[in-house]
């Protein structure tokens, strides 16, 4: 198998695919049916559920790209001479009410909204011009017709129907849209603002952790999320590993929070690194309701709302990085951000790590496994096989060491099926879907 | 001294990160750029409580700074070639940073002889003037801390490295705070 990585040649891994199609954002709407993924370029490809059907049941359920259209371009911002960057940093999908697909899509600075409609019909028998579009001699017309509507190929439309844009002085690193279906919310490193998502010239500050002297900076937002139920309610991580939950009913600015979650710091394992790898890179209610999680450099930490001053459950992702620190600092692998989700039933989480390796960790029975998205070993129904890395001492014939991992084969964005066992893993510009199959 | 050499190695590429990152595309990354300073802040404030002790000892300083001189030109050539291969790979923050307005720990005079090869200023569009080739790689337009400031700084990362620094606080610190 592959024991050994390559890690020396970057070129040789290298599958001479662009920039532009590393692949920034993947998200499920949800009721499972669509997946959505933002790139580098500015791209949102979305993919839909085959219909199962009796006839083909080998290719129940598979993905296929639905719609792809260019939601952000590059664009200048003279004022302070800066490139803004067209990289699509969140999706989220707004719950479905009518026949097309709405989802908010965001960049650094700007926020939009786009509509995923299918056309299958289209009029035909207009008086006034004909079949081609050419206008017709009005002294030609001797009859009237009602135009028809007469079916077609079905083509898939995306528009954008409103752009939140001028509210975010610095880069936007989340969305979240909240459970009344009305507003959401985006997130910079310093404020969080509330939309509604039929305004699109005001938006509403709401936390804003701007010093008066930018040199007293100690602390960013890093990620925002509303409570999937309770639409007053959600929670922001920062950059010093604290969740902080606030209540939207107790004041218009909720600078104060009602909730403030932090694990003391173990003062063994204190590095210079230290506050880097503390730093929360991602923070995701369970679909219950009843749990937050987060992910920093190391660690997913797995915290009930009850309990504020430890996380309830801590999962290593790969903890044998610890003593490799100053070289990821070096190469810059320190700042990478990781996400992470849960399953339907809020019993697994899963989160990437490096070598296109990706852990999941159930909290019932306390397994973990780590599984490896790549093209080898990703033959249609081929069954995953668990990997291992080697910690120390003797390396067993399938564990792969921890120097020969590939740190430019990151895996920071994947999505579980909101129902279902099927995952969404993004590596680099790949996407990869896989399914339990009970069989 | 392994402590001291890694500290000032890590504050070199932290500086390194720091000004590369301003000519990045998509602007100053504020969190990359306060992670960045915090580690600095905490190399510098291990490697002066690791400089004090051995002060205190009774070590010489000069054998030091001499065996030390040639290091940092190393290190902030090695530093240069993994940055520019990582950009391609780390596509994804990659080195966009830079904290706005933030003062300048370190005196631009000190680090000159630490700087080694002057980087050229390849990625910025700016023309090159006489004093962005003069300040190597630290940006000359950032402030320079005083006495008092730096007091003030030293007090603060001190509680961000959750040592007890409490000596380093009172000792009157020149202006030329780090000499390699």
């Amino acid at each position: 198998m592959e024991d050994s990585r390559n890690t020396s040649g970057f070129l040789r891994d290298h599958n001479y695919s662009t920039e532009a199609d590393i692949i920034s954002t993947v998200e499920f709407n949800p009721s499972g049916e669509l997946l959505a993924t933002g790139d580098k370029g500015g791209r949102v490809v979305v993919f839909q559920r085959e219909q199962e059907s009796k006839n083909q049941p080998h290719r129940r359920g598979e993905y296929n790209v639905y719609s792809t259209f260019q939601s952000h371009e590059p664009e200048f911002d003279y004022l302070k001479s800066l490139e803004i960057e067209e990289k699509i940093n969140k999706i989220r999908w707004l719950p479905q009410q009518n026949a097309a697909y709405f989802l908010l899509s965001t960049n650094d600075k700007t926020v939009k909204l786009w509509k995923i409609s299918e056309r299958d019909k289209r009029p035909e028998g207009y008086n006034l011009k004909d079949e081609d579009g050419r206008v017709r001699d009005p002294a030609t017309i001797t009859t009237l017709r009602v135009p028809v509507l007469q079916p077609m190929d079905l083509m898939v439309e995306a528009s954008a129907r409103r752009v939140f844009c001028n509210a975010h002085a610095y880069h936007i690193n989340s969305i979240s849209i909240n459970s009344d279906g009305q507003t959401f919310m985006s997130t910079d490193d310093l404020r969080i603002n509330l939309w509604n998502l039929e305004v699109t010239d005001s938006s509403f500050n709401m936390v804003d952790m701007k010093p008066v002297n930018m040199e007293d900076l100690t602390e960013v937002i890093t990620n925002a999320e509303f409570h999937p139920q309770h639409c007053n309610t959600f929670a922001y991580s920062s950059s010093k590993g604290s969740i902080r939950l606030c209540d939207m009913r107790d004041a218009a600015l909720c600078d104060k929070h009602s909730k403030f979650f932090e694990e003391p710091e173990d003062p063994s394992n204190r590095s210079f690194f230290s506050e880097i790898i503390s730093s929360i890179s991602d923070v995701k209610f369970s679909h219950s309701g009843r749990y937050l999680m987060t992910r920093d450099y190391l660690t997913v930490k797995v915290w009930d709302l009850n309990m504020e001053s430890k996380p309830l459950e801590t999962y290593q992702v790969h903890d044998y990085l610890r003593g490799k620190l100053c070289s990821l600092y070096e190469n810059d692998c320190i700042f990478d951000k990781f996400e992470c989700v849960w399953n339907g039933s809020d019993s697994v989480i899963m989160t990437g790590s490096y070598n296109n390796f990706f852990r999941m960790f159930d909290r019932n029975t306390k397994r973990d496994v780590t599984l490896e998205a790549s093209r080898e070993n990703s033959k249609p129904r081929a069954v995953l096989k668990p990997r291992r890395v080697c910690v120390g001492g003797k390396r067993r014939k399938d564990e792969i060491s921890v120097d020969s991992l590939d740190f430019s084969k990151k895996i920071l964005h994947t999505g579980w099926h909101p129902s279902e066992n099927i995952i969404a893993v993004a590596a680099t510009n790949n996407l990869y879907i896989f399914q339990d199959k009970i069989n | 001294m392994d402590v001291t050499a890694e500290a000032k190695q890590i504050m070199v590429q932290a500086l390194g990160k720091m000004y590369s990152s301003r000519s990045q595309r998509g602007g100053l990354r504020l969190h990359r750029s306060l992670l960045l300073t915090l580690v600095m802040k905490s190399a510098r404030d291990i490697y002066h409580s690791a400089r004090l002790m051995s002060e205190k000892s009774g070590q010489s300083v000069t054998e030091e700074c001499t065996s030390h001189t040639q290091e940092p030109m190393d290190t902030s050539s090695s530093t240069a070639t993994p940055l520019r291969e990582t950009s391609g790979q780390s596509s994804e923050d990659g080195q966009r940073s830079g904290l706005e307005g933030h003062p300048h720990p370190l005196n631009p005079a000190a680090d000159k002889e630490n700087c080694g090869p002057s980087r050229p200023d390849r990625h910025s569009r700016k023309r090159r003037s006489k004093t962005a080739t003069d300040s190597d790689f630290i940006p000359c337009k950032k402030a320079k801390l005083e006495c008092a400031e730096v007091r003030g700084v030293l007090q603060n990362s001190s509680a961000n490295c959750g040592r007890a620094l409490d000596s380093l606080s009172l000792v009157p610190m020149p202006r030329t705070i780090v000499t390699f």
